[in-house]
């Protein structure tokens, strides 16, 4: 992982945020990824969700774990502490930083390899924790920094870019998450930044275990004739089941109703995520007909883009845990320590 | 025939069956020689089952306060007969048997050198309670009743105890009650004088405190303000997570909002648990995890992450018998080289061994000072002698103008002030860095926390000066390491020594007595505890003022001396191995068996060569 900074002029034209910050502001370092790849898209429409949201870049915490995927926090938000962990463990490490500082937004970014081979644990736990994050898959179905690789989202039947065939099922991650308890469940494309952003927003305005799983075709090695991951086939099988518009609740709300029946969720910031239904019986709060919905798409050969599931009445591991408002690596050594009186006592009913 | 006979010096085994219920009346019966002010020290020997199987808890009583295992058996109660034939076997001759004699039994079941003395403990239960469960449960509480009579224990004592114990629950402080003096008024009336061991009020025990090494090392944490726990279930280290849960539940709830101050994670595996400690350590809480090997070789490519990348990290490792599974549910000390230099590539950690539950409780708050400190990975090694039995020993202290050691965190008036940050600097030429905490400031402070190589700046690199600036450098902050862990303890012989002895941890108790039993016999010995690593320098300085020197430890391949010779520069060719590995807790008599061997050797003039071979 190379560190290119970038020239920190920036155009006086750029139009700042309501806390004052341009796009630039929200930028990492150059990327070191091949030209044309999925994950700098990705990279791209965090960055605008972010700077769309009006969050400081330092308070959010970027962790990811091994991989191509993993590379990316160091390309946005360059004023936010990073951490590349180790390979399909940024789960924990992310549940760690979280109960550590709940005073923080949480992104944590993986890919098909880390998070559904030697990742599927902790990322199956770290949904049924219900961990406030908005977890990231960037799933191009191979392995790139090893050249070429099936990873285990690799669709059974699709092709290597070495022509070989692969003939394991693949691990769907948007039906586990749902599965595992996750309260918000996404699948985007990162060729479509204009579904992305919102889908993005939405997560991390969620109060709980928001995951979005990003179909991230690969240039160099999984964006072939034969690869379902590619952007040729992904374009061609889209099938989104909603749009989304987050607005902050700091805003007056306005906006079209004219296209269909909508659903307003109050999102934890104080934003209210506007879910419009493209699909009139698509319901994203309705769990076991999203499983229904997912499964059928996928008999179809079709990839379902959009909000596919989110629970209205989410809440997260500290409320689970019960802990303090103020953040654990806050509190001091009054809060902590019981003193010498209370230790006596303590021997006392030793003896 | 031999008849053993002492007052407050001898061997209580109980051979029991897993589930029948013996755990508190063993307990009570060993509590109750404290309460008369006699010393004890009782293990549970339990062999890695769930029910059904045998167990067995030994008490040791000793007037004069040697706390280890003695060895020997000098009155077993045999509660289990699928045990029977061993239980029997490991009497001291002219020991004692206390049986259930409801029914008969052959004299073949008996040996020749040894005092049968029957209870008809069944009988007894089934006379006297009707309820099936009951009768099994009460069956313990009459052998402690009849133990009472013959060993003169003051029943006022049990009985108190057992009020205690069932405060608000009538009935059962009846039954137990009724029980209890039903095996005492037998043996009262049946079996005057038949047992020559007596309990004798004394007053040897003083303020001395009664736990288990694991619950005072969740005090320790408590009380050195953790915040984090993860964990993940493992013999013998659960209960230390548990007893931090029972304590964090009473100690650490705020009272205006009735929410806790603390988070505990049951993790799914030990990968995760680690995970959750390095990432609540970079952010800056106090996180810890409690284990045992197999744990610990889960855990080692997050511990060398840990390691690299700079990040508190404190990792109890209750130590069991290995490797692979090995012997879950016994005592060994063979996870040192695991842990000091856990994970791939050039590692060094710290690692605290505390010889019982009060260094416990200061090591795993000092553990939590270390890693905040030192930013990296310490170890505090206790094993499953220390931390699943309960030991008698000092009060836990805190002094209460203790503050924590956060360590070197840059704050964001840090940052405005305009100090240069770059999170491998070593601006101390300690070797420690400074770091930020995520969120401290809106435009500096931020880095990239990676396990891959990168300069002082946090920059990933790969350019070999700036791998091996950092590789020395965290050679350096082991070196400040040094003078941090607590110092050895020097033991020193009452008449001049030519040998030292070095031990450490769970091996103190029989130490401290064999080195008294070995002066007795004219071998003298100074001896130095060593509790932390890296060795302070005088542990080298001890070695070399010695001709020779025992390292005692209770594993195979001798890892402390393979630890003093890499990492101490000592030489091998002084340093002798007396090495005790079956997974039970180490004796005094083999200590001094093997010390008083093996000195006898060197002290014998060498014989003359046969040939003389010109």
């Amino acid at each position: 992982m190379t560190s290119i900074g970038k020239p920190k002029l920036h155009h006086p034209a750029l139009q700042a945020n309501k806390i004052g910050f341009t796009r630039r502001d929200y930028e990492g370092k150059v990327s070191t990824l091949c030209a044309g790849c999925g994950h700098d898209s990705i990279s791209a429409a965090l960055i605008q969700a972010f700077w769309e949201l009006d969050i400081e870049p330092h308070r959010v915490a970027k962790l990811s774990g091994i991989g191509c995927s993993s590379k990316t926090p160091d390309y946005f938000l360059g004023n936010s502490h990073g951490f590349n962990s180790v390979h399909g463990r940024m789960p924990s490490v992310l549940t760690g930083a979280n109960l550590a500082n709940r005073g923080l937004i949480y992104l944590g970014v993986s890919g098909d390899g880390d998070s559904a081979s030697i990742g599927l644990g902790q990322f199956a736990h770290v949904m049924r924790r219900r961990v406030n994050m908005a977890y990231i898959l960037e799933n191009n179905g191979v392995y790139g920094l090893t050249k070429g690789q099936f990873s285990a989202t690799a669709d059974s039947g699709s092709r290597s870019r070495r022509g070989l065939t692969n003939t394991d099922a693949a691990v769907d991650t948007v039906s586990l998450a749902l599965l595992m308890g996750a309260t918000f469940v996404a699948r985007g494309f990162s060729g479509d930044k204009a579904q992305l952003v919102p889908l993005i927003k939405a997560a991390i305005a969620h109060p709980g275990a928001a995951f979005i799983d990003v179909v991230s075709p690969c240039v160099a090695f999984n964006n072939h004739p034969g690869s379902t991951k590619s952007y040729d086939y992904v374009r061609q099988h889209n099938d989104a089941v909603n749009r989304l518009d987050v607005w902050p609740a700091r805003e007056p709300i306005a906006v079209d109703y004219a296209e269909g029946a909508t659903i307003e969720v109050p999102q934890f910031d104080g934003s209210v995520l506007r879910l419009r239904k493209l699909d009139a019986h698509y319901d994203a709060t309705d769990k076991t007909s999203a499983m229904a919905h997912i499964t059928h798409a996928a008999e179809k050969g079709e990839v379902v883009t959009g909000l596919l599931y989110l629970a209205p009445d989410a809440s997260d591991l500290h409320a689970h845990l019960d802990t303090v408002e103020t953040p654990l690596n806050a509190l001091g050594d009054a809060d902590l320590c019981p003193g010498a009186a209370m230790l006596d006592k303590i021997n006392a009913a030793l003896r | 025939m031999k008849r053993l006979a002492a007052i407050n010096d001898f061997v209580v085994k109980f051979a029991n069956v897993n589930g029948s219920g013996s755990a508190s009346a063993n307990e009570l019966f060993a509590k109750a020689f404290l309460r008369m002010g006699v010393p004890v020290s009782p293990r549970n020997i339990f062999p890695s089952n769930i029910q059904g199987l045998p167990t067995w808890y030994e008490v040791r009583v000793s007037e004069q306060g040697w706390l280890a295992r003695r060895g020997g058996v000098d009155l077993m109660v045999a509660m289990n007969p699928q045990t029977w034939d061993r239980d029997v076997k490991e009497l001291e001759p002219g020991g004692y048997l206390l049986y259930d004699s409801s029914k008969p039994l052959p004299p073949s079941k008996f040996r020749a050198d040894i005092h049968p003395v029957g209870v008809p403990i069944t009988e007894l239960a089934n006379a006297h309670f009707a309820d099936g469960h009951v009768r099994q449960l009460v069956k313990n509480l009459i052998y402690v009743g009849a133990l009472a009579s013959l060993l003169d224990l003051e029943l006022e004592v049990l009985a108190d105890m057992i009020r205690e114990r069932y405060k608000e629950k009538d009935k059962l402080t009846e039954s137990n009650l009724a029980a209890l003096r039903l095996g005492f008024d037998y043996a009262a009336r049946h079996l005057a004088g038949a047992i020559g061991l007596k309990a004798r009020r004394a007053d040897n025990v003083g303020e001395r405190i009664f736990i288990e090494g694991n619950a005072a090392a969740a005090l320790g944490c408590v009380y050195g303000g953790a915040t984090v726990c993860a964990w993940y279930p493992i013999t013998p280290s659960s209960s230390l997570a548990e007893a931090f849960m029972h304590y964090c539940a009473r100690l650490r709830v705020d009272k205006a909002t009735g929410k806790n101050k603390f988070a505990i994670i049951q993790a799914e595996d030990e990968l995760a648990s680690i995970g959750i400690v390095v990432g609540a350590g970079w952010n800056g809480a106090r996180a810890f995890t409690a284990t045992s090997g197999p744990g610990v070789s889960l855990m080692t490519e997050f511990i060398g992450l840990a390691y690299f990348a700079e990040i508190p990290v404190t990792i109890i490792d209750v130590q069991r018998g290995g490797p692979s599974t090995g012997m879950p549910t016994r005592t060994q000390q063979s996870d040192l080289l695991a842990c000091a230099y856990a994970s791939h590539g050039d590692t060094k950690h710290v690692l605290l061994f505390p010889d019982g539950p009060r260094e416990c409780f200061e090591f795993a708050a000092l553990a939590l000072d270390l890693a905040d400190r030192l930013q990296t990975p310490v170890f505090l090694m206790t094993d499953l002698d220390i931390g699943m039995n309960r030991h008698l020993c000092e009060p836990l202290a805190w002094d209460d103008s203790r503050r924590y050691d956060r360590g070197k965190v840059m704050s964001r008036a840090d940052l405005d002030s305009g100090k240069d940050f770059g999170r491998y600097l070593d601006v101390d030429g300690d070797g420690i860095p400074y770091r930020t905490l995520p969120g401290t400031h809106p435009d500096r402070g931020a880095y990239f926390t990676r396990g891959t190589s990168r300069d002082a700046y946090a920059r990933y690199s790969e350019a070999g000066p700036d791998y091996v600036y950092n590789m020395e450098r965290l050679l350096r902050k082991f070196a400040t390491a040094k003078t941090l862990v607590p110092k050895p303890v020097l033991t020193p012989a009452k008449k001049p020594a030519r040998f030292g002895a070095i031990y450490f941890g769970s091996t103190a108790p029989a130490m401290h007595e064999s080195l008294d039993a070995l002066a007795g016999q004219g071998v003298h010995v100074n001896a130095l505890r060593v509790r932390g690593f890296p060795f302070p320098d005088e542990v080298a300085e001890f070695v070399k003022a010695h001709p020779k020197v025992f390292v005692i430890e209770q594993n195979r391949d001798a890892q402390l001396k393979t630890l003093l010779v890499n990492e101490a520069g000592i030489g091998a060719e002084n340093l002798i191995s007396v090495l005790h590995y079956d997974g039970t807790p180490i004796t005094a008599r083999f200590i001094t068996g093997e010390i008083a061997r093996i000195a006898r050797r060197f002290q014998r003039p060498a014989p003359a060569p046969a040939h003389e071979v010109a």
